[in-house]
């Protein structure tokens, strides 16, 4: 870290990059929820938008105050302002991040603790959608296959590959383990399920990826049609359910 | 009535409004940033044919209201669910005066559930037997995250709340419709949590509760605790439009729902005026689980016409012609389970 260090957008963009929405499990750089950059010296403003006024305001405020860290721990930054717009709760949230009031004094009596447990139960989500999106892709690549067969399959026998490659992210976030020899499937606690239980965790699991990817395109959707060109900011959700069925070689 | 290839099908929409969001009832810029919300799903996902001006829909009335929802003939029946939004509109959202004028010159077309807030307290429980017995009602709205003073929400297991469903059961009110909203006190846990509809339907297994939007944005809670709650069913409210714009979506939600709940608690709605219900039957009616989603079984007819208005008409007792009825189905795979056996905290 040197004083010829000059603070470009790209460095910026690249920061707000590694903010995800928790619900949606993708970085807001990806769904278009980050409005402008504006860059001026070592000072940087950054405004947040969000598909509805009435979007939670709890996922609101652990994204833009995420990013609000994330932009300060760039070397090169000096000022760092984020706000966010057009949401019922913008005043005070951008009272609060401009005050670095956190979460319990911004929020006040509404708030008791913190966001964590919040947080967690998203990337527990997060992975049980990554884990069903994996055995799924693994199931329809052979339609001989059946779903009990997911019992006995592990990370190694996964292919190599970007559906493989979420799962193993989300379960190190977790601590859960990676190596080849662990098993796929997981119930919730992070145990493996018993033979007799493992179509019913499948099947659990599946209700959460429809659910988690349902909400992503809503999202996606919403948010052009309140910010026309928003599209524009927005990068394809890969899916496995967007195409038909064949050819299955691309999923892996 | 609607009519396709040989079949007929009572029609109930269980869940439509007479709302007022014109400028003159906003009380602040919230009553403006909830209608464009609405309006924002309304354009997102409807069928352009069907896109009404902002104008429009700020207010219909209800001599436009008959004729959006009856006017075809395709609707038998529809059950208003109003909001009141009490923070956010002078004379509420929701124009109770106008839609029980309505109802009582319409009976046979039309039912009218009011709302209650257990932050009300006594008072409100005074005003809930009054309210029950002018308008006879049989179900209400519930609206979990409207505002109050400085609370911005409330859950159906608050010990207030307990009081109102007591009164409920003692007056007769059993269908209990519960839309859950992304406001709610404490901040700390996940606003759309539908976690205390598990509560109160275990504890009171003689009320119907109806979660609207299916439980959208959380699907997958809501499947969970509805395969423990017989008592627990899913209004299509805000999830059938998806049909036009992510018909594999849509598919999806179905199937999930009839794995899951089984086809005798799942209820058409079209949320009117955020949509309209005339396209919404024509296209469920045609609809089908795409073949490669060989995960799910095909929607029968007769899953159809339960969800089209059986359902809803069993829940409501209004009365369907003899050759229309159905038998109930047999319980699901997946049911009932024991409530001992959920784990809402580990999905």
């Amino acid at each position: 870290m040197t004083a010829t260090l000059t603070l470009t957008e790209a460095d910026v963009r690249a920061a707000l990059s590694t903010v995800v929405d928790p619900e949606l499990d993708e970085p807001i750089t990806d769904v278009g929820f980050v409005r402008s950059v504006t860059v001026s010296g070592d000072a940087v403003e950054v405004h947040l938008r969000l598909p509805t006024s009435f979007c939670a305001p709890n996922f609101a405020w652990l994204m833009v105050s995420d990013a609000q860290d994330a932009l300060r721990a760039l070397p090169a930054a000096g000022r760092v302002v984020v706000e966010l717009d057009d949401h019922h709760d913008s005043d005070l949230i951008n009272a609060g991040l401009a005050a670095d009031a956190g979460y319990r004094g911004t929020f006040g009596h509404e708030a008791e603790d913190s966001l964590d447990e919040l947080r967690a139960t998203f990337q527990r989500k997060a992975h049980t959608a990554a884990m069903e999106r994996a055995l799924t892709a693994w199931l329809r690549a052979d339609p001989a296959r059946p779903e009990t067969a997911v019992g006995d399959l592990c990370l190694g026998d996964l292919p190599v590959g970007p559906t493989t490659d979420a799962l193993l992210s989300r379960r190190a976030a977790l601590g859960l383990p990676v190596d080849p020899g662990s098993p796929v499937l997981l119930a919730p606690d992070g145990s493996r399920p018993p033979a007799d239980a493992v179509t019913a965790t499948l099947r659990r699991a599946r209700s959460v990826r429809i659910s988690v990817d349902g909400n992503a395109h809503f999202c996606r959707g919403l948010l052009t049609t309140r910010y026309p060109g928003a599209e524009a900011d927005q990068t394809a959700r890969p899916s496995i359910d967007s195409r038909p069925l064949l050819p299955l070689e691309v999923l892996s | 009535m609607y009519s396709k290839d040989g079949e007929d099908y009572f029609i109930v929409d269980a869940h439509i409004a007479l709302w007022d969001a014109r400028p003159e009832n906003q009380l602040n810029v919230h009553g403006k940033q909830f209608i464009d919300c609405f309006y924002d799903y309304h354009r997102n996902l409807s069928p352009e044919s069907e896109v009404w001006p902002y104008e429009e829909y700020l207010y219909q009335g209800g001599e436009r209201l008959m004729r959006d929802v009856f006017g075809n003939g395709i609707v038998d029946h529809a059950i208003f669910q109003p909001a009141r939004l009490g923070e956010f509109y002078a004379r509420g959202f929701g124009q109770t005066e106008e839609a029980f004028a309505l109802t009582q010159a319409n009976p046979d077309k039309l039912t009218y559930n009011h709302y209650f807030d257990p932050r009300d307290g006594e008072r409100g429980l005074d005003q809930l037997r009054a309210d029950a017995e002018r308008f006879d009602l049989k179900g209400v709205k519930l609206y979990t995250a409207d505002w109050h003073g400085d609370s911005r929400g409330w859950k159906l297991n608050d010990p207030m709340a307990y009081r109102y469903f007591e009164l409920c059961r003692e007056l007769g009110i059993t269908n209990i419709h519960v839309h859950k909203g992304p406001t709610i006190r404490p901040l700390d846990r996940d606003a759309f949590d539908v976690a205390d509809v598990d509560h109160v339907a275990t504890d009171f297994t003689d009320l119907q509760f109806i979660v609207e939007h299916c439980g959208l944005p959380r699907l997958e809670d809501f499947c969970w605790i509805a395969t423990q709650e017989p008592n627990v069913h899913a209004g299509l409210a805000v999830a059938i439009p998806f049909i036009h714009t992510r018909p594999r979506y849509f598919a999806q939600i179905m199937g999930e729902l009839v794995y899951w709940l089984g086809e005798d608690r799942i209820l058409f709605s079209s949320d009117y005026a955020l949509w309209t219900p005339t396209w919404l039957v024509e296209r469920f009616v045609d609809f089908q689980i795409p073949e490669d989603m060989t995960e799910y079984g095909p929607l029968t007819t007769a899953v159809k016409k339960k969800v089209l208005g059986l359902n809803a008409a069993k829940l409501y007792g209004i009365p369907v012609p003899p050759e229309l009825q159905l038998p109930d189905a047999a319980e699901t795979a997946t049911g009932p389970r024991q409530p001992e056996s959920a784990d809402l905290a580990m999905a």
